[in-house]
């Protein structure tokens, strides 16, 4: 206020207000990333909400705890007995990611070591680029594949009648989730600060023995998390599943049988579904499972990875 | 004094060993996918033409070209893009700008990781709950990129917040010293030097969104249909799920066509992600700071 002198009988704060336009603003502004920040939460919310939602009335009315989880029988479409068990559909969701899982486990933390420990300069970044790619390849294209190169193939090689079945599915889905576990792994790696390799280089270690002994055990929770974010990628998993595991109702004796997954049997009778029959109903309720399953994977990763952050 | 003692020499043995171990796991991931996309390029080229490209499909799907799928998915990605990206970079904004490090931050984080993490079929079932049934688009382009946007915000909100928090703290600082407001010296110094970055990430996005399908397979995308979308209440055709149509439902379709679709749809996904991977290396080769 130039040129005019404050006297006690003044309202002070009337005259420091800083509330012109660009306060008024910024304020909103502040409102409205705060509703983007929050809209993350928002979402995972509803999802659960609407998903229940429309399964709801299957759980409070047909919803038989014992036959849903141990019942192998899943014939949702029968007009007099329709059953709704999901075993088989469980088993054949966990051979397949469980075979893509020792497919891709240790080759992608292989490759992540030898990426972040061992390669140098352009070979490193050019690796780097090509998993980042590989990792870019849409899911119908990976079933795609399992239908058309691996099936064939799988029947050449190993003599039997039908190559869609859970190795060709496990192959697929291990060569999907690898590159997100290599670079996932490889983060992991970078994140164990370079004072450590130092010291031990310093000590007479090779690059090897730098690795095994002091890297790994630095960064075994990242690792670990890295893993599990591949299983819960594996496990619902869609299209390429839909595809190349043959789709047929089966608890998998041998890698060569045919299993149906949880995610591919949503996908395969949603649309022939009357909207809230018990059947439509059902889907629903299998994917309130599948959604619980992966949050406490995800949850689980993110307490394993940040633990060691803190620590 | 520095004599290699046996020791040394083992050692270097093992280490040469290990080396080439991993160099072999390394090699063995990738090759096979290269010769896999490999196959994908000579069966599928020979279909590729001009006309296979701008056509539409006929015979019952067993000839012609795709050119109502590549419309729709333009359609899908554009509408999509236009949700996820002002939400994301909203959201961005708000974790690298103004939230704290404390519980409430963290709560976002997780159920940003959630999001990313939830089963496409999942998303699918939520869109058809949600946006086709509750809201009533109907299966339309609104209800599918609606679906597609929410599952991949965590994209756009993981690119642009990285690419925030990488413009050095003290040129906000030196903004707020002039008495600007925390949104002058947002719009003013922070978005103009993270821009490229937020780019890059939304290039990202485009790639992801228009190689799913399980989320717009019961929300907007259709099999065939022989009109082109008119608004974002039509239904469309859509390249990935018209991949998953000519290889899987239609009979008697030639052996060389679903080649032609995938490597189409393949090739869309990583020239998109090309050109984002290119920015990203020219942009740290710029970067002043």
């Amino acid at each position: 206020m130039p040129g005019k002198q404050l006297t006690k009988t003044d309202d002070l704060s009337a005259a420091f207000d800083r509330r012109n336009a660009d306060w008024y603003i910024d304020k909103l502004v502040q409102t409205l990333v705060f509703i983007g920040g929050i809209s993350a939460i928002i979402f995972v919310i509803a999802i659960f909400a609407f998903v229940t939602k429309e399964g709801f009335g299957f759980l409070l009315d047909r919803f038989d705890f014992q036959e849903f989880f141990t019942s192998p029988y899943w014939y949702p479409s029968d007009e007099d007995a329709p059953e709704y068990g999901i075993l088989a559909l469980i088993a054949g969701t966990a051979s397949v990611t469980g075979l893509a899982m020792l497919v891709a486990i240790p080759f992608s933390l292989g490759t992540a070591v030898f990426i972040a420990e061992f390669a140098s300069g352009k070979t490193r970044e050019g690796l780097k680029v090509l998993v980042e790619l590989l990792a870019a390849i849409p899911s119908v294209v990976w079933g795609f594949i399992g239908l058309s190169i691996m099936n064939p193939i799988i029947i050449d090689v190993f003599d039997v009648p039908v190559g869609l079945n859970v190795l060709n599915a496990g192959i697929i889905l291990g060569l999907m989730a690898a590159p997100i576990m290599t670079s996932i792994a490889e983060d992991a790696l970078k994140a164990v600060p370079d004072r450590y390799r130092e010291a031990a280089e310093a000590m007479g270690a090779t690059r090897w023995q730098v690795i095994y002994k002091t890297v790994l055990p630095a960064a075994k929770n990242g690792l670990l998390g890295a893993v599990l974010l591949g299983v819960g990628r594996g496990f619902g998993e869609t299209m390429a599943v839909l595809m190349a595991t043959g789709h047929s109702v089966n608890i998998p004796g041998s890698v060569f049988d045919s299993v149906r997954a949880l995610t591919a049997t949503i996908a395969a009778e949603l649309g022939e579904t009357a909207v809230g029959s018990d059947h439509y109903q059902v889907l629903f309720t299998i994917g309130i499972f599948l959604f619980l399953i992966t949050f406490v994977i995800n949850l689980t990763a993110d307490l394993i990875v940040r633990g060691i952050r803190k620590g | 004094m520095f004599e290699t003692s046996e020791l040394n020499v083992h050692n270097q043995r093992v280490q040469r060993l290990y080396r080439t171990l991993f160099l072999m796991m390394t090699l063995l991931l990738i090759l096979p996918v290269l010769l896999i996309l490999g196959t994908l390029v000579v069966k599928g080229g020979s279909v590729i033409s001009i006309d296979f490209l701008f056509t539409s499909p006929t015979d019952g799907m067993t000839a012609g070209g795709l050119f109502p799928a590549l419309f729709g998915t333009v359609w899908l990605v554009a509408v999509a893009l236009l949700i996820s990206v002002p939400l994301g970079i909203a959201a961005a904004i708000y974790l690298s700008e103004y939230a704290g490090e404390n519980w409430f931050t963290r709560i976002i984080n997780l159920a940003i990781i959630n999001l990313a993490g939830v089963p496409s079929i999942v998303h699918a079932l939520f869109g058809v709950g949600a946006f086709v049934l509750f809201f009533k688009f109907g299966t339309s382009i609104l209800a599918a990129s609606l679906t597609l946007a929410i599952m991949t915000l965590p994209v756009v909100i993981v690119a642009t917040r990285e690419s925030l928090t990488a413009v050095p703290h003290a040129f906000r600082e030196a903004c707020w010293n002039m008495g600007a407001t925390r949104w002058q010296t947002i719009r003013r110094v922070v978005l103009p030097n993270a821009v490229s970055g937020i780019l890059t990430g939304v290039i990202l996005e485009v790639s992801r969104t228009a190689g799913e399908t399980a989320p717009i397979m019961f929300t907007g995308a259709v099999f065939f249909t022989p009109f082109l979308p008119q608004s974002v209440f039509d239904q469309t055709m859509a390249m990935s799920l018209h991949l998953f149509v000519v290889s899987t439902q239609v009979p008697g379709v030639p052996e060389d066509l679903p080649y032609g679709v995938a490597l189409v749809l393949i090739a869309m996904v990583l020239i998109m992600n090309s050109v984002s991977i290119a920015f990203r290396m020219y942009l740290r080769g710029k970067k002043k700071w």
